[in-house]
């Protein structure tokens, strides 16, 4: 997958944050490709139009391993909003992704994701 | 895959002959002095060798030096992945060494890469790999076709993930990685309790691994290594003293104790003539160990300064090494009998190295006294003093080490002179930890004491392989050096000093006073037979004179009768009888 970017619509109202992720992936091997496809599901789930993916193959770009100092694969990073935040693994855990995103989740979708 | 040397079987058995030839396991030589050897040549190639310790040990120097040396020496550039310090400090840190890391990196020698692991900044939300180590590390390799790869320290890995299975099989992985690819690389890890490693890493690598060793005894600190292990290899196995200076590492190995040493027929010069006497009228052998032992004030110093002075005279190169005073205090000391040490030294020819012997540990004064003889390569080499090297080891290890270095002078060919100081009041025979037996040649200095007065002596105790003078000579140091004096040996015993010269002036008075009887004697002697002579004469003028009147008697007596007998003669014709 090349660099690419997905960019939805942004419907900014005042006080919501834009979140810029990127995910690094190396190929695609089946963790990528989890990771690819659970960090769009939670994204378009919680994140509604804030946010912005991309998806860095290190394949690709071996440098840019060293130069954001990327250990683990796959490994999505937060730059937006401030302080950044590193998470790494294949997403499959959503609510640890949540936390280690901080998005905060209305109590009418918890409810709605338990029932 | 290099394989591995099959343990020898004993000869003679018939499988000998049908074990087909192995290739011997091969080595990357690490460039550090010292450690080729005891490894055998160096590292295992191609694969992963362990280095532990403590902190602070040396363990990211010995890597580093690794690589440094790969890069400048062995034309192998090297990666080095820092999980704790920045290339950066590290570079400042190796800088005091010598080693410039920034140019290696900058002509493409060495690559440096920092993993920043920020264990709090990560969340583990499913599976995951290291991929993107092995990217780095890919990317570095291929960056300078690196032969050496050094990770220091995996083990920061272990406290950034919590996951202990996919760590271990990422390990496997990264230790096949760097082996499918022959790179031979070293680890650093720190020293657990009871264990090699704190996290176990010897489960994955156990190849070689290197102990580090840092210890403090009686406030000197000792640096120690010891390889624990080196699969397929014959190493020393004992642990060996190292330590680290401007140069790098450098390992202490034990020299090879198999007295094998050529002796020379060639005799040097002492320094002191009438010393050379005593010792066959040719002084000490070449390479001999010479041992000057004495209490304090006796002249130990004067006499290995006169040694070193011949030495350099000799156009040899000579080096001093001082324990307890200053180059300048000796060479100042010198003059005042007519030894000039400074001229040398101004030519070359003269080193002199002082240090303290407290300052460091004893392999330490051994190692650094290697590395001199190794610079320097000098023809003779002066300890002064070698009991200050004791401090606080035990008996043992300093017969040890003073056996280490004999033998290591001995076998290069250099004569030895250790200054010995022995404790007033001891007996003199008897020196610190029995190094007199190692000495070839043993020369006591000892004080007499009598009439109020103390005066030095020396005697040659022994001198392995020529027919020493057993005398004993007293010892004066005057403004043209040391001279021997044969000390008078009377009815009254030795006397040394001013009762040797009062003892003497005596004995010229009594010469003296011999001498001018005999001349009266003689006079006496003279006058007697003249005396003798002239009453000969008398005696002689009276019987020829007596002889003569006896003569003129008889010659009367004799006319007398012809007279008469003519008188008769004439009265018968008278008388008419005829």
């Amino acid at each position: 997958m090349r660099n690419s970017s997905s960019r939805r619509p942004e419907k900014r109202s005042k006080g919501v944050e834009v979140f810029d992720l990127r995910l690094y992936v190396a190929g695609q091997t089946p963790k990528s490709l989890a990771a690819i496809s659970n960090l769009k599901k939670i994204c378009s789930e919680h994140l509604e139009g804030q946010y912005r993916i991309e998806v860095i193959d290190l394949i690709k770009n071996p440098t840019l391993a060293q130069d954001h100092q990327i250990l683990a694969i796959p490994t999505l990073v937060r730059s937006l909003p401030m302080p950044i935040r590193k998470i790494i693994g294949d997403l499959s855990n959503t609510a640890r992704v949540l936390v280690g995103l901080d998005i905060r989740v209305p109590e009418t979708k918890k409810r709605a994701a338990h029932a | 895959m290099p394989r591995r040397a099959k343990p020898s079987k004993p000869s003679g058995t018939a499988q000998a002959s049908r074990v087909p030839e192995l290739t011997p396991l091969e080595k990357s030589p690490t460039g550090i002095k010292g450690l080729d050897e005891i490894s055998g040549g160096g590292l295992p190639k191609g694969r992963t060798t362990i280095v532990c310790g403590g902190p602070g040990c040396g363990k990211t120097m010995l890597g580093i030096e690794f690589l440094v040396r790969g890069a400048l020496e062995f034309h192998e550039p090297g990666v080095l992945i820092a999980f704790e310090e920045t290339p950066k400090d590290i570079a400042t840190n190796v800088a005091s060494l010598g080693f410039n890391i920034q140019e290696l990196a900058d002509k493409k020698k060495l690559f440096l890469d920092y993993v920043a692991i920020e264990p709090s900044e990560i969340l583990e939300t499913g599976d995951y790999d290291l991929e993107g180590l092995f990217i780095r590390l890919q990317n570095a390799v291929d960056a300078v076709g690196a032969k050496r790869v050094v990770l220091d320290t995996v083990e920061a890995l272990f406290s950034t993930f919590s996951n202990p299975h996919i760590l271990r099989a990422e390990f496997r992985r990264l230790f096949r990685w760097l082996n499918d690819r022959g790179l031979t690389t070293v680890i650093t890890a720190e020293r657990g309790d009871g264990t090699l490693t704190r996290h176990g890493l010897e489960e994955y690598v156990s190849d070689c691994v290197i102990l580090l060793d840092h210890r403090v005894q009686d406030q000197i600190s000792a640096r120690r290594m010891r390889i624990v292990k080196y699969r397929g290899t014959k190493h020393g196995a004992d642990e060996y003293p190292f330590l680290i200076d401007e140069q790098g590492m450098s390992v202490l190995p034990l020299t090879s104790l198999r007295l094998q040493h050529k002796a020379s027929s060639e005799r040097v010069s002492s320094g002191v003539p009438a010393l050379d006497e005593m010792l066959e009228g040719k002084g000490y052998f070449k390479g001999a160990s010479v041992l000057v032992s004495g209490t304090a004030g006796s002249g130990k110093t004067t006499l290995a300064c006169s040694f070193a002075d011949a030495t350099c005279q000799a156009g040899e190169r000579c080096l001093y090494i001082g324990l307890e005073e200053s180059a300048n205090q000796i060479s100042r000391n010198m003059r005042s009998v007519g030894i000039d040490l400074d001229q040398w030294i101004e030519k070359g020819l003269l080193f002199h190295e002082a240090w303290r012997p407290s300052q460091f540990g004893m392999e330490m004064h051994l190692l650094r006294i290697h590395k001199l003889v190794e610079k320097i390569k000098p023809q003779s080499v002066i300890v002064d003093p070698i009991t200050n090297l004791i401090g606080g080891a035990s008996e043992k290890e300093v017969q040890s080490m003073l056996t280490r270095l004999m033998d290591f002078l001995k076998e290069a060919g250099i004569t030895a002179v250790f200054v010995s100081l022995t404790q007033g009041g001891a007996i003199l025979e008897k020196t610190a930890v029995g190094i007199s037996s190692l000495a070839d040649t043993w020369i006591l200095l000892r004080d007499l004491e009598s009439n109020g007065e103390r005066n030095r002596c020396l005697y040659v105790l022994k001198s392995r392989g020529m027919a020493h003078s057993n005398q004993l000579r007293e010892f004066v140091m005057t403004k043209h050096g040391i001279e021997l004096i044969p000390a008078y040996i009377g009815p009254g015993g030795v006397l040394t000093g001013s009762s040797r010269l009062a003892q003497e002036a005596k004995e010229r008075g009594d010469a003296l006073a011999r001498k001018q009887e005999i001349q009266r004697g003689q006079e006496e002697k003279k006058r007697k037979r003249v005396a003798l002579q002239a009453r000969i004469a008398a005696l002689q003028a009276e019987l020829t004179a007596e002889e003569e009147v006896t003569e003129q008697v008889i010659q009367e007596d004799e006319n007398r009768e012809r007279q008469l007998e003519l008188d008769q003669k004439d009265m018968a014709k008278s008388r008419g009888v005829a």
